[in-house]
This record gives structure tokens, C-alpha cells and sequence, in this order.
């Protein structure tokens, strides 16, 4: 894996159509008689091939937009449009839909199954669109090869590195080519030399052409992406391009 | 189309999968269910045999024939409506058959009169006591539901003319003269010869409780010259030319009876008619009555297995419940996560279904070899009812978890740890 592209010569790919679009949302949980407020009326327009992160405190609603984002969660109230659809009126098995065809999670703690290997993981959102079991073995072998575990597809988890285990799940998020790649505290887990690797990776799918919205509170993180929103109490408090 | 077909085969896999990680638990929640199916699948094998066993029995007595006696089949509380009944006697037999001739498309065919008495029979030096004997003319011939193993029964001659002959049940046979032919062999009953003209085949007992092949048969003469005329064994028996037509031949039967007896109308019938399915229709209660309390019982160790293969499923819902939220982040919908834990609780109950019949079946084999007698019909019916039972088991026990697990919160479920 190469270093990170310095900052200044980083290519800034242009923007495709809309894919996400979100009003004035509003996310409440109620614990016994309190009220929390996640999110307290958040907009945010995210076109295609977008390299977005999200920042803020602990608690200032990140993972929660991100749910939203992922279609994970309705909003409590505003409205969202995902390529055009409205999603905060969609039942659960239209949310399913929704995530496994445009939809890619990559976790903090991987979410890999334990005890299925490298290949059978990657293979599960294949199961779950009805791609025939001859597919599916080629293209999650072929996303396998592309994160650089060409040399891992029968090994199990724990079998595999933490950087490792985190390429297999990217694998995964790829390999229904979906529209957005959602990733929560994604090097959350890992050493910092590792993290880097695990950028550079998200910094080559962005060239790609993949559109990538990446949570985290380290600036060293966020500094890979080409816009940074910034939360603090459910709020946006800032929306501007990196530098 | 597709789409369910592989999930459907992905679910089949976790199950397998899961099962094989958890041998131990899966195995004791599988004994569970094996109990409980052993339970069910022998008592429903012995509930069988029983009722095999009871119309092999009814099939002896002739399931065609009715009897016209003093008193009716089971226990009667105004007896002193009965006690002064005239008698049945050979008389009535006659002016029965007479009846019968004379009636158009009569549904009767033929009535004869019987008496009987228990007995002991000798020849040589043996000797067997309580047989079981009777008197009856050589129109018995028409209601012999067994076949004979050697001989024949005497004829209307030989009846007629009171002559000395008997016909002898397998095991009197047996007895007094083992290992040889009895035709034309002497055996002395009540002090007096009779020649053995017929041997009837093994039939074995009615209801387990009374030998058929414990009994004599005697020309009603000679039986009458011997053991006197004591009324309280004697009876009629009609048979039926259409055994599915006993309510017909029944009341004809009446009417007929009530000619011969004289009986004028409004006048009360002064004889019982027993038999026929009556018999039957009044053990069935008790039949019923067996089975549904056996099944009852042996169901409750089924329904304690059903509850360790819900609480099986709980465990794996709860232990995989992050499994769950990551499925439905990768797009598994909620019949996806339904079917996954679904087909485990029906593979474990399956299986215990497969072993319970297999130690079911292991069971019947022994206790058949062991005890040949014992009723106990193993069947295929049984084969497709205990499976069934099996897996309805496994869909009953394992849908409230399995739904609960399919309606879980993505994102409850991927924060739960
Ligand atoms: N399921 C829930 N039930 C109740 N409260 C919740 C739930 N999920 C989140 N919250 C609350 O909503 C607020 C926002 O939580 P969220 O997880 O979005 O924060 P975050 O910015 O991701 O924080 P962190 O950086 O610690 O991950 C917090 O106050 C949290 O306690
Ligand atoms: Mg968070």
C-alpha cells in the first residue's frame, strides 16, 4: 500500500447527480420520561462520488445521522430523498432493499461473521440481492482481490489481522457496487499505522469513483475526505470543502 | 424467485452451521424433543395395537351376528326388569328360521341356538380343565369364523341324532394329544366318550382375556343329554347377511322375535339384542378414552421439549443479536432473519423426531420379539405423524423468538454487544 497522496496533491473529482437529500431532520429517543434530542433538524445535500466525514464530539449525533444516512433509521420528523425515493415513509423490508442495493457499511468493530470465511462474508449481501451462487463467488472474489486479500479468501476471522479483517468488511461494502460507502469510526479499531493503510484504500475506491461518507473525531482522519461537516448537539455546525 | 431460493439455502447453511458449533446444547435440546416423540410414537404404537387387537377380536366372534339373550351386554341396574324373562330356547331357534324363510329380502340369514358351559375334557392320562364347551346343531357351520386344521364339523346327521362327537379348540387339542392327529381319538367329558371328528386352527384370545382356542364344540343333543338344561347360558345367534346393514337386520330381528315370542303390541320385548357393533359402540368411550388420556400425558413430555427448543432459540437470538443487526445492515429482510432461526429449531426438532422414531422402532422390535403378544403396531402413518409432530414442534416452538428476532431494530441490534 502507498502512503497518502499529500493533501495538496490529491485530484478532487468532479461531482455526479444527487443521492442523498435531507430536510430539517429531527431524530428523538425517548428514555423512560426523558426526551433526547440526536439530531435537532439537520440539511445536507451528498452528490455521487463525493468523499464526505463527519466530525464532532462524542454524542453529537454522528453515528445517528449516519444510521439515517444508511437507512438503518427513519427520522423522527423532515423528510429524506435517497436517489429521488422518499425513505422516512419506507417500511422495513423497503429499508433492506434500500441498504443491501445502494448501500455499503464498513464498521468500527468490522461486523465480520465468525465463523464463515473471508469469501462467504464478502458473499452475504450477494445471498441477499438473489445473485446466483456462480456469481457471487466471482465478483466477491474479484472485491476480495481488489482490497489486496487475493492470498485470504478461505480464511476465517480469526485467521486474519484487525487491518485485514477491516478489508474484508470494505469488501463486503463494496461488492454490490452501491451507491454510497458508509463507514462509522472505521479505524476506530486499529493502530494508527494500519488506519492510514486502511485510508489510503478508501482514498483509491474515491478514485474510483465510489462515493464515501466516512465518520470520525480524529483530524487526521477526516483530513482524507473532500468536505467536512461538523455536529455538535444534533446540530450542523459547519459544511465546507477540505483543505 | 431466486432471491428466496438462496436464502432459503444461506438459512439452511447458518442452521447447519450452528447446530455443528453447538453440539452439546444441541444435542441435549434434541433429547428433549426425542423424549418426547419416544413418548408419543409408543403410546400411539401400543393406542394401535389395541384397537388391532380389539377388531382381530371382534372378527372372532363374527362381526355379522347378532345374539338374542336374557340379558343385555354390560351392567344393567333395574335387573329385576330381566330376571323373569322366559329363557332362549332351541324352540325359538327353529320358529326363528321359520320366520326368516317366510320373509321377503330378509336381512337375516340364519338363527341358531346355543348353550355353554365350562368343563374339563380327559383322554388318557391328560386331562384339561375350564374348557370353554358348547352345544350347538351342525347349523353352526354357517357362523365357524375359523378355519378347521384337520377334520370337520359333525354333520346335521350326526347332530341330529345326538351322536358322541366333538370338535375340539387348537390348544384342547394340543393338550391331550400332542404331537399327533386327534381325528377318531377318544376324549371323555362328563364321564361319557366322544369322538374327535374336528380340530379348529390357532385363533388366540378375545381381548387378551378369553382363550378361543380354549373350547369345545358339541351336537346340542348330546351336549343337552349330559349337561342338562340349566337356561342361564342359552342363546340365539343371528347372523346378518349384510353386516353393513345391522340397524335394518336389527329391528327385523325384533319384529321376528316378537312373533316368536308372542309378544303382543305395546307389550315390552322380553329378550335382549346383543352384538353387532354394540359391542363395539360401547368399548369405543374407553378406547377413546385411553388414548386421549395416554396421548395427554406422553404429549406433556413432548411439550416440556418443545419449550427447551424455544429456549434454545431465545439463546441463539440473543447470543447473535449483532449477528442480526449486521444481516439487516447487508440488506437481510425480516422473513431472511425469520427463516434463519426458524429452519434451526426445525432442523433440532427433525432430527430428535428422526432418533425418537428410530429408538421408537428399536423398541417395538424387542418388545415384539420379547413379548409377541404385547399389541404394539409400529406403521408408516406413524413414520409421517411423528415427523410432522416434529417439525410443527419446531415451527410452534421456534416462531416467537425467531419473530422477535425478525422484528429487532437494526440499529439496536448492531449496538447491542
Ligand atoms: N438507541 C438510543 N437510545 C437512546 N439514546 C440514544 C440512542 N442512540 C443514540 N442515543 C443518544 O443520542 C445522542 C447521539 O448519539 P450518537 O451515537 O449519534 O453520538 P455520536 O456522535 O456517534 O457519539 P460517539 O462519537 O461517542 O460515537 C447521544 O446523546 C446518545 O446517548
Ligand atoms: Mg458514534
Amino acid at each position: 500500500m502507498s502512503p497518502p497522496a499529500p493533501v495538496e496533491s490529491r485530484i478532487l473529482r468532479p461531482v455526479g447527480p444527487l443521492v442523498i437529500s435531507i430536510e430539517n431532520v429531527t431524530k428523538l429517543y425517548h428514555m423512560g420520561d426523558e426526551t433526547i434530542h440526536a439530531l435537532r433538524g439537520v440539511s445536507l445535500e451528498i452528490r455521487r462520488n463525493e468523499y464526505l466525514a463527519i466530525m464532532g464530539p462524542s454524542g453529537s449525533g454522528k453515528s445517528t445521522l449516519m444510521n439515517m444516512l444508511g437507512c438503518l433509521d427513519t427520522p423522527t420528523a423532515g423528510k429524506y430523498e435517497f436517489s429521488g425515493q422518499d425513505v422516512a415513509s419506507m417500511v422495513d423490508d423497503e429499508l433492506a432493499d434500500i441498504r443491501n442495493r445502494e448501500i455499503g457499511f464498513v464498521f468500527q468493530t468490522f461486523n465480520l461473521l465468525a465463523r464463515s470465511d473471508a469469501l462467504r462474508n464478502v458473499e452475504l449481501p450477494l445471498i441477499y440481492g438473489g445473485i446466483s451462487p456462480h456469481d457471487r463467488h466471482e465478483r466477491a472474489t474479484a472485491a476480495l482481490v481488489s482490497v489486496g486479500l487475493g492470498d485470504r479468501i478461505h480464511h476465517r476471522p480469526n485467521e486474519l489481522s484487525g487491518g485485514q479483517r477491516q478489508r474484508v468488511a470494505i469488501a463486503r461494502a463494496l461488492v454490490n457496487r452501491p451507491s454510497i460507502i458508509l463507514a462509522d469510526e472505521p479505524t476506530g479499531n486499529l493502530d494508527s499505522k494500519t488506519g492510514v493503510e486502511i485510508m489510503a484504500l478508501f482514498e483509491d475506491l474515491y478514485e474510483k469513483g465510489n462515493t464515501l461518507i466516512v465518520v470520525t473525531h480524529e483530524e487526521s482522519v477526516a483530513r482524507h475526505a473532500r468536505r467536512i461537516i461538523r455536529l455538535r448537539d444534533g446540530l450542523i455546525e459547519s459544511d465546507a470543502p477540505a483543505d | 424467485m431466486d432471491r428466496i431460493f438462496y436464502e432459503l439455502t444461506e438459512s439452511v447453511r447458518i442452521a447447519m452451521a450452528q447446530v455443528r458449533a453447538n453440539k452439546m446444547r444441541s444435542a441435549l435440546t434434541a433429547l428433549g424433543v426425542i423424549i418426547g416423540i419416544v413418548a408419543v410414537t409408543l403410546m400411539g404404537t401400543a393406542i394401535r395395537g389395541i384397537d388391532i387387537g380389539f377388531n382381530k377380536s371382534l372378527a372372532m366372534l363374527g362381526d355379522d351376528v347378532l345374539y338374542v339373550q336374557k340379558w343385555p351386554w354390560g351392567n344393567v341396574e333395574d335387573w329385576w326388569n330381566y330376571v323373569n324373562r322366559p329363557p332362549l330356547k332351541p324352540e325359538d331357534a327353529v320358529a326363528l328360521n321359520r320366520i326368516i324363510a317366510g320373509t321377503a329380502n330378509s336381512q337375516l340369514e340364519i338363527g341358531v341356538f346355543t348353550d355353554a358351559r365350562s368343563t374339563s375334557v380327559k383322554a388318557g392320562g391328560e386331562s384339561v380343565n375350564g374348557v370353554y364347551t358348547f352345544g350347538a346343531n351342525a347349523d353352526y357351520s354357517r357362523f365357524l369364523v375359523a378355519d378347521f386344521q384337520e377334520g370337520r364339523l359333525y354333520s346335521a346327521t350326526e347332530s341330529d341324532s345326538a351322536r358322541q362327537v366333538c370338535v375340539l379348540g387348537f390348544d384342547v387339542a394340543q393338550a391331550l394329544f400332542p404331537g399327533r392327529s386327534s381325528i377318531g381319538q377318544k376324549v371323555i367329558v362328563q364321564g361319557q366318550p366322544f369322538t374327535v371328528v374336528g380340530v379348529l386352527v390357532k385363533q388366540g384370545s378375545f381381548l387378551g382375556l378369553f382363550s378361543m382356542d380354549n373350547q369345545m364344540m358339541l351336537p346340542l343333543g348330546a351336549y343337552r343329554k349330559y349337561f342338562g338344561i340349566r337356561d342361564d347360558n342359552t342363546q340365539l345367534q343371528v347372523k346378518v347377511k349384510d353386516k353393513n346393514k345391522l340397524d335394518e337386520a336389527r329391528e327385523e330381528l325384533t319384529g321376528a322375535m316378537r312373533r316368536v315370542r308372542g309378544l303382543a303390541p305395546g307389550e315390552r320385548d322380553n329378550f335382549s339384542l346383543n352384538g353387532g357393533d354394540g359391542f363395539k359402540k360401547q368399548l369405543e368411550p374407553i378406547k377413546q378414552g385411553i388414548a386421549f388420556a395416554g396421548l395427554f400425558i406422553t404429549g406433556l413430555s413432548l411439550f416440556v421439549g418443545a419449550i427447551g427448543i424455544m429456549n434454545i432459540t431465545f439463546v441463539s437470538v440473543r447470543e447473535r443479536t449483532k449477528e442480526i443487526g449486521t444481516r439487516k445492515a447487508l440488506g437481510a429482510r425480516r422473513r431472511t432473519i425469520l427463516l434463519q432461526f426458524l429452519i434451526e429449531a426445525v432442523s433440532i426438532c427433525a432430527a430428535g423426531g428422526v432418533v425418537g422414531l428410530g429408538v421408537t422402532y428399536g423398541m417395538c422390535m424387542a418388545v415384539k420379539t420379547a413379548m409377541p403378544n404385547f399389541p404394539l403396531e409400529f406403521s408408516v402413518s406413524l413414520v409421517a405423524i411423528s415427523m410432522t409432530v416434529a417439525i410443527a414442534t419446531g415451527i410452534i416452538s421456534g416462531f416467537v423468538p425467531a419473530l422477535g428476532a425478525s422484528r429487532l431494530d437494526p440499529v439496536v441490534a448492531l449496538r447491542y454487544e
